[in-house]
Protein backbone atom coordinates (compact mmCIF):
# COMPACT_ATOMS: atom_id res chain seq x y z
CA UNK A 1 0.00 0.00 0.00
CA UNK A 2 1.62 3.53 -1.11
CA UNK A 3 -0.21 6.45 0.69
CA UNK A 4 1.41 8.92 -1.67
CA UNK A 5 2.79 10.89 1.34
CA UNK A 6 6.47 11.06 1.60
CA UNK A 7 7.60 10.47 5.08
CA UNK A 8 9.52 13.16 6.65
CA UNK A 9 12.92 12.27 7.56
CA UNK A 10 12.45 15.12 10.57
CA UNK A 11 11.90 12.71 13.36
CA UNK A 12 15.94 11.08 13.05
CA UNK A 13 17.53 14.57 13.16
CA UNK A 14 15.35 15.03 16.23
CA UNK A 15 16.16 11.97 17.68
CA UNK A 16 19.79 12.75 17.47
CA UNK A 17 18.83 15.89 18.71
CA UNK A 18 17.49 15.00 21.69
CA UNK A 19 19.80 12.19 22.44
CA UNK A 20 22.67 14.42 22.15
CA UNK A 21 20.85 17.50 23.88
CA UNK A 22 20.41 14.42 26.80
CA UNK A 23 24.04 13.26 26.52
CA UNK A 24 25.77 16.81 26.28
CA UNK A 25 23.75 17.96 29.06
CA UNK A 26 24.20 14.96 31.98
CA UNK A 27 28.23 14.71 31.02
CA UNK A 28 29.05 17.76 29.13
CA UNK A 29 30.35 20.06 31.70
CA UNK A 30 32.11 17.58 33.55
CA UNK A 31 34.35 16.33 30.51
CA UNK A 32 35.14 19.62 29.39
CA UNK A 33 36.54 20.08 33.01
CA UNK A 34 38.49 16.69 32.79
CA UNK A 35 39.62 17.41 29.32
CA UNK A 36 40.09 20.83 29.04
CA UNK A 37 40.97 22.17 32.93
CA UNK A 38 41.71 19.27 35.08
CA UNK A 39 44.06 17.34 33.04
CA UNK A 40 46.06 20.13 31.34
CA UNK A 41 46.39 21.93 34.93
CA UNK A 42 47.31 18.61 36.60
CA UNK A 43 44.35 19.34 39.49
CA UNK A 44 42.57 16.64 41.27
CA UNK A 45 43.16 13.68 38.78
CA UNK A 46 46.92 11.59 38.72
CA UNK A 47 49.38 13.14 35.77
CA UNK A 48 48.85 10.34 33.65
CA UNK A 49 45.10 10.72 33.34
CA UNK A 50 45.10 10.88 29.66
CA UNK A 51 48.61 9.59 28.81
CA UNK A 52 48.87 7.55 25.07
CA UNK A 53 48.60 4.16 26.73
CA UNK A 54 45.86 4.57 29.08
CA UNK A 55 44.02 6.99 26.38
CA UNK A 56 44.79 3.98 24.15
CA UNK A 57 43.83 1.27 26.24
CA UNK A 58 40.68 3.23 26.63
CA UNK A 59 39.37 3.66 22.64
CA UNK A 60 40.47 0.21 22.42
CA UNK A 61 37.65 -1.32 24.73
CA UNK A 62 34.45 -1.84 22.98
CA UNK A 63 32.78 0.66 25.73
CA UNK A 64 35.41 2.98 25.72
CA UNK A 65 34.43 3.04 21.66
CA UNK A 66 30.87 3.49 22.45
CA UNK A 67 31.92 6.15 24.24
CA UNK A 68 33.87 7.94 22.60
CA UNK A 69 31.76 7.68 19.51
CA UNK A 70 28.85 8.77 21.38
CA UNK A 71 30.58 11.77 23.06
CA UNK A 72 31.61 13.22 19.58
CA UNK A 73 28.88 12.06 17.41
CA UNK A 74 26.02 13.06 19.49
CA UNK A 75 27.42 16.23 20.51
CA UNK A 76 28.00 17.71 16.69
CA UNK A 77 24.36 15.96 15.38
CA UNK A 78 22.84 18.40 18.62
CA UNK A 79 24.64 21.37 17.71
CA UNK A 80 24.61 21.21 14.02
CA UNK A 81 19.97 20.60 14.50
CA UNK A 82 20.01 23.45 16.78
CA UNK A 83 22.29 25.83 14.54
CA UNK A 84 20.04 24.74 11.43
CA UNK A 85 17.37 25.71 13.21
CA UNK A 86 18.20 29.12 14.95
CA UNK A 87 19.59 30.80 11.25
CA UNK A 88 15.99 31.52 10.76
CA UNK A 89 16.22 33.57 14.34
CA UNK A 90 19.03 35.45 12.74
CA UNK A 91 17.62 36.56 9.11
CA UNK A 92 19.00 33.46 7.27
CA UNK A 93 16.32 31.40 5.61
CA UNK A 94 18.07 28.62 5.47
CA UNK A 95 17.68 26.39 2.59
CA UNK A 96 19.28 23.22 1.23
CA UNK A 97 22.91 24.39 1.47
CA UNK A 98 22.62 25.31 5.48
CA UNK A 99 21.23 22.04 5.84
CA UNK A 100 24.19 20.41 4.04
CA UNK A 101 26.32 21.96 6.30
CA UNK A 102 24.98 21.85 9.14
CA UNK A 103 24.23 18.22 9.34
CA UNK A 104 27.00 17.41 6.62
CA UNK A 105 30.06 18.25 9.08
CA UNK A 106 28.17 16.41 11.37
CA UNK A 107 28.04 13.41 9.16
CA UNK A 108 31.56 13.94 8.44
CA UNK A 109 32.68 13.72 12.13
CA UNK A 110 30.90 10.74 12.71
CA UNK A 111 32.50 9.39 9.98
CA UNK A 112 35.72 10.14 10.53
CA UNK A 113 35.68 9.40 14.04
CA UNK A 114 33.99 5.77 13.71
CA UNK A 115 37.03 5.38 11.30
CA UNK A 116 39.98 6.42 13.64
CA UNK A 117 38.12 4.06 16.30
CA UNK A 118 37.85 1.02 14.21
CA UNK A 119 41.54 1.16 12.64
CA UNK A 120 42.56 1.32 16.77
CA UNK A 121 42.09 -1.82 16.77
CA UNK A 122 40.07 -3.99 19.39
CA UNK B 1 8.70 41.90 -14.90
CA UNK B 2 7.05 44.14 -12.10
CA UNK B 3 9.46 46.79 -10.44
CA UNK B 4 7.88 46.08 -7.11
CA UNK B 5 9.90 46.41 -4.35
CA UNK B 6 7.65 45.77 -0.89
CA UNK B 7 9.03 46.94 2.32
CA UNK B 8 10.20 43.78 4.17
CA UNK B 9 10.80 44.59 7.85
CA UNK B 10 14.65 43.88 8.98
CA UNK B 11 15.04 41.32 11.48
CA UNK B 12 18.09 42.95 13.17
CA UNK B 13 18.06 42.38 16.89
CA UNK B 14 14.60 41.57 16.87
CA UNK B 15 14.80 39.57 19.93
CA UNK B 16 16.97 42.26 22.18
CA UNK B 17 13.47 44.19 22.66
CA UNK B 18 12.25 41.57 24.99
CA UNK B 19 14.17 39.37 27.51
CA UNK B 20 12.72 35.95 26.97
CA UNK B 21 14.11 36.07 23.52
CA UNK B 22 17.03 37.30 24.66
CA UNK B 23 17.48 34.16 27.06
CA UNK B 24 16.40 31.76 24.53
CA UNK B 25 19.25 33.43 22.02
CA UNK B 26 21.32 32.73 24.40
CA UNK B 27 20.36 29.12 25.62
CA UNK B 28 20.19 28.37 21.70
CA UNK B 29 23.92 29.66 21.00
CA UNK B 30 25.33 27.38 23.76
CA UNK B 31 25.08 24.65 21.13
CA UNK B 32 28.35 26.73 18.86
CA UNK B 33 29.94 25.61 22.35
CA UNK B 34 29.39 21.94 22.57
CA UNK B 35 30.12 21.73 19.03
CA UNK B 36 33.73 23.41 19.20
CA UNK B 37 34.06 21.41 22.27
CA UNK B 38 33.50 18.50 19.87
CA UNK B 39 35.13 19.14 17.38
CA UNK B 40 38.41 19.59 19.90
CA UNK B 41 37.63 16.37 20.75
CA UNK B 42 37.53 14.88 17.28
CA UNK B 43 41.19 16.23 16.92
CA UNK B 44 42.13 14.46 19.76
CA UNK B 45 41.03 11.30 18.42
CA UNK B 46 42.36 11.61 15.24
CA UNK B 47 45.35 12.55 16.43
CA UNK B 48 45.35 9.31 19.02
CA UNK B 49 45.18 7.29 15.48
CA UNK B 50 48.23 8.74 14.59
CA UNK B 51 50.46 8.07 18.02
CA UNK B 52 52.34 9.01 20.44
CA UNK B 53 54.14 12.01 19.32
CA UNK B 54 51.08 13.39 17.44
CA UNK B 55 48.81 13.00 20.86
CA UNK B 56 51.43 14.07 23.36
CA UNK B 57 51.31 17.73 20.54
CA UNK B 58 47.68 17.63 21.20
CA UNK B 59 47.58 17.12 25.11
CA UNK B 60 50.73 20.15 24.90
CA UNK B 61 47.93 22.22 22.96
CA UNK B 62 45.33 22.11 25.43
CA UNK B 63 48.02 23.28 28.35
CA UNK B 64 48.45 26.71 26.61
CA UNK B 65 46.32 29.59 27.41
CA UNK B 66 44.52 29.90 24.97
CA UNK B 67 42.97 26.12 25.49
CA UNK B 68 42.52 26.69 29.01
CA UNK B 69 40.71 29.94 28.65
CA UNK B 70 38.21 28.23 25.28
CA UNK B 71 37.58 25.48 28.08
CA UNK B 72 36.32 27.68 31.16
CA UNK B 73 34.28 29.05 28.46
CA UNK B 74 32.94 25.90 27.12
CA UNK B 75 32.28 24.98 30.75
CA UNK B 76 30.32 27.84 31.65
CA UNK B 77 28.25 28.25 28.40
CA UNK B 78 27.61 23.73 28.83
CA UNK B 79 26.64 24.27 32.11
CA UNK B 80 24.16 26.55 31.10
CA UNK B 81 22.48 24.58 28.32
CA UNK B 82 22.43 21.52 31.40
CA UNK B 83 20.30 24.11 33.25
CA UNK B 84 17.93 24.94 30.27
CA UNK B 85 17.99 21.81 28.74
CA UNK B 86 16.22 20.62 32.26
CA UNK B 87 14.35 24.42 32.42
CA UNK B 88 12.63 23.56 29.35
CA UNK B 89 12.09 19.85 29.60
CA UNK B 90 8.36 20.26 31.24
CA UNK B 91 7.14 21.71 27.93
CA UNK B 92 9.45 19.79 25.35
CA UNK B 93 8.37 16.41 26.87
CA UNK B 94 4.98 14.43 27.00
CA UNK B 95 3.27 15.06 30.09
CA UNK B 96 3.77 12.58 32.91
CA UNK B 97 0.93 11.13 34.89
CA UNK B 98 1.84 9.36 38.38
CA UNK B 99 -0.87 8.25 40.56
CA UNK B 100 -3.82 10.40 38.13
CA UNK B 101 -1.89 13.68 38.92
CA UNK B 102 0.21 14.97 36.31
CA UNK B 103 4.24 15.64 37.66
CA UNK B 104 4.74 19.53 37.57
CA UNK B 105 7.42 20.98 35.75
CA UNK B 106 9.97 21.99 38.75
CA UNK B 107 10.00 17.99 39.95
CA UNK B 108 10.81 17.10 35.88
CA UNK B 109 13.55 19.90 36.19
CA UNK B 110 14.77 19.22 39.65
CA UNK B 111 15.01 15.67 38.72
CA UNK B 112 16.87 16.56 35.46
CA UNK B 113 19.52 18.65 37.18
CA UNK B 114 19.76 15.99 40.05
CA UNK B 115 20.51 13.38 37.24
CA UNK B 116 23.08 15.62 35.73
CA UNK B 117 24.77 16.01 39.06
CA UNK B 118 24.88 12.25 39.53
CA UNK B 119 26.30 11.28 35.97
CA UNK B 120 29.20 14.35 36.66
CA UNK B 121 30.55 12.53 39.73
CA UNK B 122 29.96 8.77 38.18
CA UNK B 123 31.71 10.38 34.99
CA UNK B 124 34.35 11.78 37.41
CA UNK B 125 34.48 8.69 39.67
CA UNK B 126 35.12 6.39 36.50
CA UNK B 127 37.73 8.45 35.68
CA UNK B 128 39.59 8.45 38.75
CA UNK B 129 39.82 5.19 38.93
CA UNK B 130 40.54 4.27 34.83
CA UNK B 131 43.65 6.67 36.26
CA UNK B 132 44.95 5.22 39.05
Amino acid sequence: MKSGLKRSNAPIFWGLFGAGGMFSALFGPMLVFITGIAVPLGLMLPANTMSYAKMMAFAQNIIGKGFILAVIALFLWFAAHRIFHSLHEIGIHAGVGAKLLCYGSAFIATVISAVVLLSLGF
Amino acid sequence: MSKRRPYVRSMDGWWKKNPYFIEYMIHESTALFVAAYAFILLVGLVRLGQGEAAWSGWLDALKSPLSLTCHVVFLVAILYHTYTWFKIMPITMPPIIVGGKRVGPEVITGSGLLAALVASLVLLGLVWRLAL
